[in-house]
């Protein structure tokens, strides 16, 4: 390793040395409050990094710094996603700042692991190769993991358990699916798994070969579990209920990211001559998670089971974009399938923080995650309320949010490859989660409250609150410069 | 110009929530809405009706060509003769709205005036900005935007069964945006612009991605929705029984309007050859809609919900006058076509009244019940002159605003559709019938003791009652000024349905 490869590694380096010193302080530190700002305040120094490394970028649009022997790659698609994770991951440790000051121990931990898990995902945004693809992604699960079972109820250890178990699972489906592909072609690396598929597949068989079709399968299962996608979905209610709120707002929105950073590098980089074939699965697997997910989120009765659900069907929004491929995009015109994901995913990550970052400071007074719990809050909580209904108007794609700007884009990415039946199927999904979110609403606003007591935030939380209901609003207004970054972001993939 | 009026009533509703007091709010609300008319009809009378060439017809033209330059979405809004008159009428209601809920009963239940204003002002911005809007996005975002207003404003402040009725619109309408979002981006992907002034000439002969019928369809079930005709009329009964006044006033008077200029500007603007070719369904659909809701309207023993009936009968002959573009190729006229834009700003205000007149009788008499009220003419002798004037225009007597509107559709239909056209003249028998025997059972008759202490219109509610009986005598006496700017509006649809209608 040169000095030149510490360098390119360094926003995860120092992400890394951001957790050891706050597990270590924790040791030494009375008032646990110092350790978030320290987070926080670390957070600077990755980013810092990642802004530097930016700028010796900035030249070609799909310019690439490459380290450690070809496997870890710094472009504009990496940082896009680095800054994504530093920005969500300080959102998340200044909400979790009141929720954790309830914990008597393992506050440090609390904090480290979040922070070792974003270099994790960062990590996994940053690499063309598949074995460190594979320890990416369980330094990003492991850490979740602990995480999801740190309340240590029933209910937390339960959700912990399950995440572990089945995140092993995927892993190990993964991992056959990635043996597979290294078996037919013979290298771990991406690009050279599309020249060596140039050469050996059989144009005329579905996905090459049959020993790559099965491959594509297990690889596409094993991060299907990532990114909670139906028929991988099982774990996502139970996890989602019962692990801390913030770390559920962590796992919605970093976690997924970083899941759809990786496909979109293994499926664009290595399987790019088998595009129609994949193309349609993910169209397959998108139409199925946005309905199924949005059928049964109507269903729910707790607030936080009815995101898990939500969540499915946002992934299943997403994977429009996956399946927006682009040899279905005429001649001489710009794909914009990955592009509108890059969007989607900031779009998502804001929206989705917002409303998680309200529900945790309302459910933390009232002590209950039920959604008729929510009952009177437009009175007691006049602010988070309008927060969190403005977020759940942004979920469901209604102007002038950042979600509807999402939607906008990744529809027009779909019907751009010839996707109109896939839109139809979008859209009308988008009318059925308009029950559910409005419900929540509803109960805000038009149901008695239990109490009239009113609602308090602690001042830190708050500022993570503004601060994402803001960038809802603002790209739901103004997404260009957003929407510049991510094209510039996803031309990597078209080299 | 247009930027103003259409976001003053959206920097107003952002005061509001600096104000306290409940009376300031309402006097800040009326001082918005009457400044925003008043910026309104400046622009109608300099709205120059000749002045043509450049930017596609379109006066008053704003463009703001890099607002989201990925996805080549402008900020980019003008008015032509379709659309001033309408922009003319949402102020106008806008300002009625306000009037009507100086008092409402509405407050004294669930309060919260300062919300309930904001959504009546932000509602007012949404519907100006779907007239004014060149971009096909923005007419969407305005579009939507207009939807969250009137679900809080049925779902809080109505009655009944609020909740059930303010789901069931926002469920309809959303769904059939929904499908006008599809539309909307197959056809930006066939021909790469989302410019409305554009599209129509881009459109011709060029290659689609799905056909025109499909993408006609998409675009034409959302406004079918919001008009709305049959079938898919049953959330506009609920909503406007459950609606506060105010509220009800605003979607009879200007939101079914939205469904009316959608469908004739961007449905029929952009495909002319498609809307000739299916102008047989249109006037079937409307001619169901008009007997439909004639026929339903009269079992209707809820004075509102007669109401709410008589517009889906009423906003059929906006689809009759619609669909008489097939013979407009031919030796026809497109008198119809004006007729259909005439019936919308018409309806705007004779249902817009009518709907004011029965919020007043309810809140004097406690009752929409109309077997229960009887000889109330006695008590309010004022109220029931004004609705005896909205009635009689309502049943297109000449000398008001509903006579012209109607001949001009039957005009213009008849030439094409004679048939159907007689049928639907019928529809005119039987709302003189159900108007007539309305006004006869609740304000004439015998004198009820339980009625005998209700009072009569005060000044307050006196003024938007006023208003718009001037606007309906005014276009029945002159209907030039409103016909005229139509016309010169409609014209370059014309033009491209003569086109593309020859052989």
């Amino acid at each position: 390793m040169t000095l030149h490869d510490v360098y390119l590694l360094s926003p995860e380096l120092s992400l890394a040395s951001i957790g050891l010193v706050i597990i270590l302080l924790d040791l030494v530190i009375e008032r646990k409050g110092v350790l978030a700002a320290l987070a926080v305040a670390g957070l600077a120094v990755p980013l810092a990094f990642s802004i530097a490394l930016f700028g010796d970028l900035s030249g070609e649009p799909n310019e690439q710094m490459t380290g450690i022997f070809g496997t870890l790659v710094v472009d504009k698609f990496a940082l896009f996603f680095k800054f994504l994770v530093i920005g969500v991951l300080a959102l998340v440790i200044m909400s979790s700042v009141d929720y954790v000051s309830r914990m008597r121990h393992y506050q440090g931990e609390y904090y480290g692991l979040m922070v070792f898990s974003a270099g994790g995902m960062m990590l996994l945004a940053a690499t063309t190769e598949l074995i460190s693809i594979y320890i990416a992604l369980e330094l990003t699960a492991l850490p979740l993991a602990a995480l999801a079972a740190f309340l240590r109820d029933s209910r937390s250890s339960e959700a912990g358990v399950k995440f572990l178990l089945l995140s092993a699972m995927s892993s190990a489906v993964l991992l056959y699916g990635l043996v597979l592909t290294f078996g037919f072609t013979g290298t771990t690396h991406l690009p050279e798994i599309f020249e060596r598929l140039g050469s050996s597949m059989d144009p005329d068989a579905s996905f090459g070969s049959p020993a790559l079709f099965l491959g594509v399968i297990l690889i596409v299962a094993g991060f299907g579990f990532k990114i909670s996608s139906v028929p991988f979905q099982m774990w996502v209610p139970d996890v989602y209920e019962g692990s801390p709120t913030p770390i559920t707002a962590y796992l919605s929105v970093a976690s997924k990211a970083a899941g759809f950073a990786v496909i979109l590098r293994v499926f664009y980089l290595a399987f790019g001559e088998i595009s129609v074939d994949w193309g349609v699965l993910f169209a397959a697997l998108s139409a199925l998670s946005m309905t199924v997910g949005n059928l049964v989120a109507i269903a729910q009765s707790n607030i936080k089971r009815m995101l898990a659900y939500s969540t499915i069907a946002q992934a299943g929004y997403l994977m429009v974009g996956l399946a927006a491929i682009a040899a279905r995009v005429p001649e001489g015109e710009t794909p914009i399938g990955p592009s509108s994901i890059l969007f989607y995913l900031g779009a998502y990550a804001v929206t989705n923080l917002a409303a998680f970052f309200a529900i945790i400071a309302i459910s933390s007074r009232t002590g209950s995650d039920l959604i008729s719990s929510f009952a009177g809050m437009g009175r007691r909580a006049p602010i988070l309320a309008l927060i969190l209904a403005f977020s759940l108007i942004s979920l469901t794609g209604i102007p002038p949010t950042a979600g509807f700007m999402g939607k906008l884009y990744l529809f027009s990415a779909a019907v751009k490859s010839d996707l109109v039946w896939l839109v139809v199927v979008g859209v009308v999904n988008s009318v059925l989660s308009a029950y559910y979110y409005v419900k929540v609403i509803r109960t805000m606003y038009m149901e008695r409250p239990e109490s009239e007591e009113r609602v308090t935030t602690a001042y830190v939380p708050q500022v993570a609150l503004y601060v994402s209901a803001i960038g809802i609003l603002a790209l739901g207004i103004f997404p260009g410069p957003l929407i510049d970054f991510a094209e510039t972001a996803a031309a990597v993939l078209f080299l | 110009m247009l930027s103003i009026i259409v976001f003053l009533p959206l920097a107003g509703a952002l005061v509001v929530l600096l104000l306290r007091q409940d009376s300031h709010i309402r006097a800040w609300a009326a001082l918005v809405t009457i400044a925003d008319l008043a910026l309104a009809i400046v622009a109608f009378v300099m709205f120059k009706t000749g002045d043509y060439g450049k930017e596609g017809n379109m006066e008053m033209v704003e463009r703001y060509a890099d607002w989201i330059p990925a996805l080549d979405i402008q900020y980019h809004v003008g008015v032509d003769g379709l659309s001033m008159p309408l922009v003319l009428l949402t102020a106008l209601l806008g300002m009625c709205a306000v009037f009507a809920s100086w008092k409402g009963a509405i407050f004294q239940e669930v309060g919260r005036v300062k919300e309930y204003f904001m959504w009546l002002l932000l509602l007012q911005t949404a519907v100006m900005g779907v007239f004014v809007s060149l971009d096909l996005i923005l007419f969407f975002i305005f579009w939507e935007l207009e939807l969250l207003p009137m679900y809080f404003l049925i779902s809080i402040w109505g009655s009944g069964r609020k909740q059930y009725s303010a789901m069931k619109f926002l469920v309809f309408t959303f769904l059939g945006s929904a499908f006008m979002f599809v539309g909307i981006l197959a056809l930006y992907f066939s021909v790469g612009t989302f410019s409305i002034v554009e599209l129509p000439a881009a459109v011709e002969g060029a290659k689609l991605l799905i056909p025109a019928v499909s993408i006609f369809s998409l675009l034409f079930i959302a406004f079918a929705v919001k008009l709305p005709v049959w079938p898919v009329h049953t959330w506009l009964p609920d909503a406007h029984t459950d609606a506060p006044t105010a509220v009800s006033v605003m979607l009879a008077g200007v939101l079914l309007k939205m469904g009316g200029y959608g469908m004739i500007r961007i449905a029929v603007g952009i495909f002319p050859g498609t809307a000739q070719e299916y102008a047989w369904l249109l006037a079937t659909i409307a001619v169901i809609s008009i007997l439909y809701g004639a026929v339903v309207t009269i079992r209707q023993t809820d004075l509102k919900r007669l109401i709410a009936f008589s517009s889906i009968s009423h906003m059929g002959y906006v689809l009759l006058g619609i669909s008489s573009v097939v013979g407009v190729s031919g030796a026809v006229s497109p008198v119809g076509l004006t007729g259909a834009a005439m019936q919308m700003f018409t309806h705007g205000t004779i249902t817009g009244l009518l709907f004011l007149l029965v919020g007043m009788v309810y809140d004097k008499a406690h009752t929409r019940h109309i077997p229960d009220m009887s000889g109330l003419a006695n008590r309010m002798p004022l109220t029931a002159l004004v609705f005896v004037i909205a009635g009689l225009a309502s049943l297109g007597l000449p000398g008001t605003s509903g006579f012209v509107s109607e001949l001009l559709v039957f005009l213009g239909t008849f030439q094409v559709w004679a048939w159907m056209t007689a049928l639907a003249v019928l529809a005119i028998v039987v709302t003189a019938g159900y108007i007539l025997w309305t006004l006869q059972r609740v304000f004439f008759g015998p004198q009820v003791q339980r009625f005998a202490d209700i009072k009569d219109a005060s000044f307050v509610e006196a003024v938007p009652m006023a208003a718009l009986v001037i606007a309906i005598m005014v276009v029945g006496i002159y209907p030039a000024i409103f016909t005229d700017v139509f016309q010169l509006g409609l014209e370059p649809i014309v033009e491209s349905l003569q086109l593309s209608g020859a052989p």
